[in-house]
């Protein structure tokens, strides 16, 4: 079996001599190919700090023209050239926050489901399958069937307490982005409350706690930040969602007064009047709306980050 | 005494599972009307015709979405180009380099590109390439799409590479093998199932996007034959016809939410199967 | 010492802060074993993958010293190249998960771009495989993954991988202590045949492995080579106390 060990055929030996010796001419060196990697790791960094200025070199002319008016302006009127964006402001904080409150009393309940109650198993699966294929389901189908389902149940309401039955509106687009944000918070919540150390629930439940009083004393207290970061990352998701909420929220540029008005978001009225905007001011203060979405969304998410990262173990 | 309040706390909790559980429950129910309501009033649309056909104009029946099928494919390709050679290369620096300072900067940025508004993106695109070009068109579509394909190809190959065992690129490099053959010849192939997944779920992230095609890729009646033109897309043609006044593009819009969703949770549902598989999370 | 192929002069190693190995002086016999042994974090392992380089994968690694290959000094080559002369198999058995059998013997060649024809490329994977006394076990399942080996076979087919560069010299980190005994006693006799082939360098903290196959021992305590010699001296009548203790079970 050995007898060849030690003897070797000629190619064999020219083969393998050439193996020490060989460096494909075309092959990336070390250094260069790091340096690629280097780069690559900077992209990201800097295409946002190119669409930061970007955004706010687009926005100086308005910038320039309106200064803090823009945002205090309660008219937001193209042809008379008036841009307050006020009501959009109004529009967009209104609907977030509701959508917010909304969805907390619904996605609170399936984290605390698939965190706590059911962990594994085929229940388990099933929601978070399902919670899954929701966040996937894209914005404008979301509204399309928003158009046939909420604003009927609306224009209803309306009739019945007496209020123009437009049926779109900050109510409608705000249970369509409660809808929406429902899946995203959901996720969030659940990965904080599986965080929860096991020990800490055992020993609250030998001490003869029911599982409610656990959750209640041991796993929401503990996971209290992280849920926070939750809510706090949903609400920068809100803050961004467009679709769906230009389809049910009215196209109206006043200021939002009940909520049945029809009303804009930020989101909104950019979708409903950049492919129309004509004159270098009103497409830079649409610019404008949009730098003021980023930098928002941005810290934000920033904030969310380091609050999670100060509470999870990794 | 104890007796009543210990009965008390025990239907308290009762009383509070029944309540989770059914709050649970309601919170699901949104994907079962959705996909009742589209099925229900999208399958009917659903011809040979209908996948092959261009729209008709107002008033005529019998139009169709090919237009808006192939605009979907040509947009999610431009996109796949600008992301994916990028992506991958930046998710293999912050695999390989976890342990840098700059690293951490540069995964926040993919953070926050990821949770970017997609309007705000549209908007890039239309200031860094249809302005300059002058006209709307496919590339500046698929360049904005592309802009958000990038943070999840990034975190799925980071995610992926970070599950290769330390012994795969010692075995490689005690081989005399370079480093960046290594890395591409070795440890890539190795994940490639991975990233493979990561792929899907970013062109599944797309393929239902609408914003940031308002103002670059803008929809176009025709079928799609130059990049520098506008282009139709699935979502496009849904929110255009849905928010229209005729009926017959109500049906239009039925039949391309259909399609369009049945695509999108195939292939995220694909993209789960494959991470159960393999084990990855992102 | 006749013909040393590798001699390790005034060598230190370390990581940061932390001084691993001390001035160590060793010369390697061509075409015979030397075994290297010493208890839990004496450097054993660190030395001898400064041999090949691998320390340069830890970016805090620093070294100072000299390692001579057939004299040339290791550091002023390029470091594929020391790695291609001096080939490596590690305490778990890694084959390439995504290749098959025939693919990971020949891993080298491939990897590195190296065209050789299919004859001569048939030819390593047998030679390799046979040396391994692997051959007559995969002979008909060339190409399958090599997954469903058993350790031990795992180990001889990286064993074989390793040897189908052809290298000068072969390291062995602790290689059978992940295995059962019985796979343990093939390889240790696959070692032995080996050395007519090429000189092999071994890490082990299994005292009765070392007297039983090596021609020479190092003993390494504490980053310092405590003591060198043929293994039968030096297991017989060591020189040193702390041999002696080692030897004896003082401490593991």
């Amino acid at each position: 079996m050995l007898e060849s060990a030690g003897q070797m055929i000629e190619p064999l030996e020219r083969a393998q001599a050439e193996s020490v010796h060989h460096r494909p001419g075309f092959t990336l060196s070390e250094g260069a190919f790091r340096k690629i990697l280097y780069l690559a790791g900077i992209s990201v960094l800097v295409l946002l700090i190119a669409i930061f200025f970007s955004l706010l070199l687009a926005s100086m002319p308005s910038m320039k023209a309106l200064g803090i008016r823009f945002l205090t302006g309660r008219t937001w009127d193209p042809v008379t050239s008036h841009f307050g964006a006020l009501p959009f402001l109004v529009g967009t904080l209104v609907t977030s926050f509701l959508a917010l409150c909304i969805s907390i009393l619904f996605s609170l309940p399936i984290s605390i489901f698939l965190g706590y109650y059911h962990r594994e198993g085929k229940a388990s699966s099933f929601v978070k399958t399902v919670i899954e294929l929701l966040a996937g389901v894209p914005s404008v189908i979301y509204g399309f069937w928003g158009l046939f389902f909420f604003i009927p149940i609306i224009r209803f309401v309306e009739t019945e307490l007496g209020v123009a039955p437009y049926g779109v509106g900050i109510l409608a687009s705000s249970l369509i982005l409660a809808v929406m944000i429902i899946p995203y918070s959901a996720s969030l919540g659940r990965e904080v409350i599986n965080l929860v150390p096991n020990d800490l629930k055992e020993a609250a439940l030998s001490l003869g706690a029911t599982r409610f009083e656990v959750i209640r004393k041991v796993i929401l207290p503990y996971a209290r930040s992280g849920i926070f970061a939750g809510i706090l990352l949903s609400l920068g998701r809100a803050l961004g969602e467009t679709m769906a909420v230009t389809m049910l929220i009215g196209n109206s540029n006043f200021l939002p007064t009940s909520i049945f008005s029809p009303a804009n978001t930020m989101a909104s009225v950019i979708a409903n009047e950049f492919t129309e905007a004509t004159g270098a001011i009103y497409l830079s203060s649409l610019i404008q709306l949009a730098l003021l979405l980023f930098v928002v969304t941005t810290v934000i998410n920033i904030i969310g980050k380091i609050i999670i990262s100060r509470t999870s173990v990794t | 005494m104890k007796d009543r309040t210990l009965t008390r706390r025990i239907v308290a909790d009762r009383i509070f599972q029944v309540v989770v559980v059914f709050l649970s429950f309601c919170s699901i129910l949104p994907m079962f009307f959705i996909l009742f309501f589209i099925s229900k009033n999208g399958i009917s649309s659903i011809s040979w015709n209908f996948l092959t056909r261009l729209p008709a104009p107002v008033g005529e029946t019998g139009g169709g979405i090919a237009n808006a099928i192939v605009g979907s494919a040509l947009l999610i390709l431009l996109a796949s180009v600008v992301a994916v050679p990028l992506g991958i290369l930046t998710g293999i620096y912050l695999a390989e380099y976890r342990k840098d300072k700059f690293s951490y900067l540069s995964r926040l940025s993919v953070e926050i590109l990821m949770g970017t508004p997609s309007i705000v993106i549209g908007i890039i695109a239309y200031v860094w390439v249809v302005k300059p070009i002058g006209s709307f068109s496919a590339l500046s579509g698929g360049v904005a799409l592309g802009i958000m394909m990038l943070p999840v190809i990034v975190m799925s190959t980071e995610e992926t590479l970070k599950l290769m065992p330390d012994s795969l690129k010692e075995a490689s490099l005690a081989l005399g093998v370079s480093y960046p053959r290594t890395i591409m010849k070795v440890i890539l192939p190795a994940g490639l199932s991975g990233i493979v997944t990561g792929m899907l779920l970013s062109v599944a992230r797309i393929a239902g996007e609408t914003a940031p095609l308002l103002f670059t890729a803008f929809g176009s009646p025709f079928m799609a034959a130059n990049v520098f033109k506008p282009v139709s897309s699935l979502p496009l043609t849904v929110f255009n016809y849905a928010t229209s006044p005729y009926p017959e593009w109500h049906a239009l819009a039925w039949g391309a939410s259909f399609v369009l969703l049945v695509f999108v949770l195939a292939l995220n549902l694909i993209a789960k199967l494959g991470m159960r598989k393999w084990k990855v999370q992102f | 010492m006749e013909s040393p192929v590798l001699a390790v002069d005034h060598f230190s190693a370390g990581f940061d802060t932390n001084q691993v190995l001390k001035d160590i002086d060793l010369l390697i016999e061509k075409n015979r074993i030397t075994a290297i042994m010493g208890p839990s974090g004496c450097g054993k392992t660190t030395l001898i993958r400064c041999i090949n380089r691998m320390h340069e994968l830890i970016p805090s690694a620093r070294v100072s010293g000299k390692i001579l290959l057939d004299n040339e000094d290791i550091f002023d080559m390029d470091a594929i190249i020391v790695r291609r002369k001096i080939g490596m198999v590690f305490q778990r058995p890694n084959p390439f998960p995504t290749m098959s059998i025939y693919d990971n013997v020949i891993a080298g060649y491939n990897l590195n771009g190296i065209r050789i024809s299919k004859g001569d490329r048939d030819r390593i994977v047998e030679e390799s495989l046979k040396k391994a006394a692997l051959w007559d076990e995969v002979k008909d399942a060339l190409h399958r993954r090599g997954t469903f080996l058993s350790g031990g076979q795992q180990q001889r087919l990286c064993i074989a991988r390793a040897l189908a560069m052809n290298p000068e010299i072969l390291l062995l980190d602790e290689p059978t202590s992940a295995l059962d005994p019985k796979s343990t006693a093939h390889i240790e006799e696959l070692v032995v045949q080996l050395k007519s082939a090429v000189t092999i360098i071994q890490v082990t903290h299994n005292i009765p492995q070392a007297a039983r196959i090596s021609d020479y021992t190092a003993f390494i305590y504490l980053g310092e080579l405590v003591e060198f010699g043929p293994t039968e001296k030096l297991f017989t009548v060591p020189k040193d106390k702390r041999t002696e203790e080692y030897l004896t079970g003082k401490f593991g």
